[in-house]
């Protein structure tokens, strides 16, 4: 079974139709680009498989648990992250750590321990009392990242993870969640860079709250008969 | 001059495409003009108060008509004796007692003196000066028109002020100060900190974790509640110690009494904060829909009484009213519960009603 399975999932606000009837699955380890213009219905989509939206009409389930009746559930198998930064400025590293090791239920020992081996892994060592707000912008979105995985979740849903920075970190940031996949971990990742969306293993582009292209970057580019992604996005949100 | 011209026309669109800021600028010197206007009054009207006649004569009864007839008092409770006149202050159904003694009309005529006994309420130190003058007054013109001047027959109040001898107004002020600063450091406080995850966008990362909406909302306030009971034990301390300012009823319900106030000024902190999307908003309705009705419309420093008929029901939505004739019943004249059930239970619905409120628009917004 899929780690994410979505079956004619609709959401209506009063007559408008922000989710109209999609349907995909996503296999574990891998990377889901989730594209779309603004309004496409990419946001009330992810908060339906966040757990956070409950469903009009359809079907979709994330690690198993159904979206209507186990959200709770959902949430302890997920992370999340979002282009605003999900740490606190005036808290440090670890005190960033420990709170969200916390809110997942982890236990101290674990905490510390992960606090320990994320630190040496990102070189951040040296940083672990220093506050959030004292820390770079990439560095701290790095953080933000591994500390979205801190309790191991199934799914990693990235909203808009690379907004406003630079080429260099976003380089680097996409190599974590290359990584992670490579773990197994499946990545549901929005994003408006179009090169970011040939780094990722399947594609679906979201018009008018229905999805209108989902495959592979090169198997979207010869349906479409595009050169690159930015063509296949142009050529279908124009439509 | 031209683009300094297009400066200025930029700055009064802000200006009027901004809705909330048009609203305070024109909207708060009228609130103010208002409440200030008709709430800040010196004079009294309609005091609540209870004549106790021990002689029944045609005097006293004359007197006791050209009292309660005056647009000062309203008689507001029938006494049959002296142990009626502690049960009425204890109720808070009347703020001032006259007692006129057994044998008035007689004593006048035969000694030329007879005594009437003015108790006032002075918890509240102004009004019983200013009760205690209109009484007096009204008593030397009933002297003065029937027996004329240079009679030599003279109408001798003697004055009792009851709860607060010394008429220090910091006794006034205590009660007043700590609903004050709990609805202040309480609603401002929680309002700021439930907009602040908003702005920051830490919020969502708390509502996709396995934290449930009630207690992300309960984990938020838990920490004020605890800050907040010690500022007040805080002020009773110095209260007490500084100022003289007495406990005569029970500290454990006062304190219960003040951990309930607590609870319902944070209660409109977290419903401010569920409307609210960014600290600066929460900030504006908090100082200006909390702070203004706590100072003018809870007895805080004007007399309620006194106030015209629509700003007196306005009061009555003003959680520090009822906190304040709690507090100063518990403090300054002793009381227990058996007394002020009817004013708990009204800021229990009160915080109830914001709580249900606020979960549903919490809820909501997840929607």
């Amino acid at each position: 079974m899929s780690i994410i399975e979505v079956n004619d999932l609709t959401r209506m606000f009063g007559s408008f139709t922000a989710v109209d009837h999609i349907s995909f699955s996503v296999e574990a380890g891998e990377i889901l680009g989730f594209l779309g213009a603004n309004g496409a219905g990419k946001t009330t989509a992810m908060r339906m498989l966040t757990g956070l939206l409950e469903p009009t009409s359809g079907e979709a389930t994330v690690s198993g648990f159904d979206v209507y009746t186990q959200p709770e559930k959902i949430k302890q198998t997920i992370g999340y992250m979002s282009q605003r930064f999900s740490l606190y400025e005036d808290l440090t590293v670890a005190e960033n750590i420990r709170f969200y090791g916390g809110i997942y239920g982890l236990s101290r020992r674990a905490i510390k321990e992960k606090t320990t081996a994320l630190l040496a892994r990102l070189d951040l060592s040296h940083a672990r009392d220093l506050r959030i707000a004292a820390l770079p912008l990439g560095w701290r979105q790095k953080l933000a990242f591994s500390v979205a995985l801190l309790h191991d979740p199934r799914v990693l849903f990235l909203d808009e993870p690379t907004g406003g920075v630079d080429p260099i970190t976003r380089r680097q940031f996409w190599d974590l969640i290359y990584e992670t996949a490579g773990r197994g971990i499946t990545v549901f990742v929005t994003t408006h860079y179009m090169d970011e969306a040939e780094y990722c293993d399947r594609v679906s582009i979201m018009v008018d709250g229905k999805i209108e292209a989902l495959g592979t970057p090169a198997a979207l580019k010869t349906q479409f008969a595009a050169a690159s992604m930015d063509e296949v996005f142009v050529r279908l949100a124009r439509a | 001059m031209k683009t300094f011209q297009g400066f200025v026309t930029k700055e009064f669109l802000h200006i009027f495409r901004d809705r909330r800021t048009l609203l305070i600028l024109f909207g708060m010197p009228i609130i103010q003009l208002i409440l200030f206007g008709f709430a800040i009054r010196n004079e009294l009207n309609d005091v609540q108060v209870a004549v106790l006649d021990l002689s029944h004569d045609h005097v006293t009864q004359a007197l006791t008509g050209e009292l309660l007839h005056s647009p000062y008092f309203e008689g507001a409770a029938v006494l049959h004796s002296e142990q009626d006149i502690e049960a009425a202050f204890q109720r808070g159904a009347i703020k001032e007692a006259i007692l006129f003694e057994p044998r008035f009309a007689q004593r006048l005529h035969r000694d030329g003196t007879a005594q009437v006994m003015l108790i006032t309420d002075a918890t509240d130190p102004n009004s019983a000066q200013t009760m205690v003058a209109y009484t007096s007054s009204i008593l030397r013109d009933y002297q003065t028109r029937t027996f004329g001047t240079g009679s030599g027959v003279r109408i001798v109040p003697e004055v009792q002020m009851r709860f607060n001898p010394e008429l220090k107004s910091v006794v006034l002020f205590v009660p007043g100060l700590i609903a004050l600063i709990l609805m202040l450091v309480c609603a401002l406080m929680t309002s700021i900190t439930i907009t602040r995850e908003k702005e920051r966008g830490t919020m969502e990362i708390l509502l996709v974790s396995p934290l449930r909406p009630l207690q992300i909302i309960i984990g938020k306030v838990l920490p004020y509640v605890l800050l907040s009971f010690i500022n007040v034990v805080t002020i009773l301390v110095l209260a007490r110690f500084v100022f003289g300012v007495p406990v005569r009823g029970n500290l454990v319900l006062l304190l219960a009494e003040c951990l309930l106030f607590i609870v319902c000024a944070l209660a409109f902190g977290i419903f401010i904060s569920t409307r609210a999307e960014t600290q600066q908003t929460a900030t504006m309705i908090s100082l200006a829909g909390l702070l203004l009705p706590t100072v003018i419309l809870s007895g805080f420093i004007f007399p309620i009484a006194s106030m015209p008929l629509p700003l007196q029901y306005l009061s009555h939505i003003v959680p520090a009213k009822w906190f304040l004739i709690v507090v100063r019943g518990i403090m300054l004249k002793g009381v227990g519960l058996e007394y002020l059930w009817q004013e708990t239970l009204i800021l229990v619905g009160i915080t109830l009603l914001l709580l249900v409120a606020s979960l549903r628009n919490f809820n909501e917004r997840l929607e």
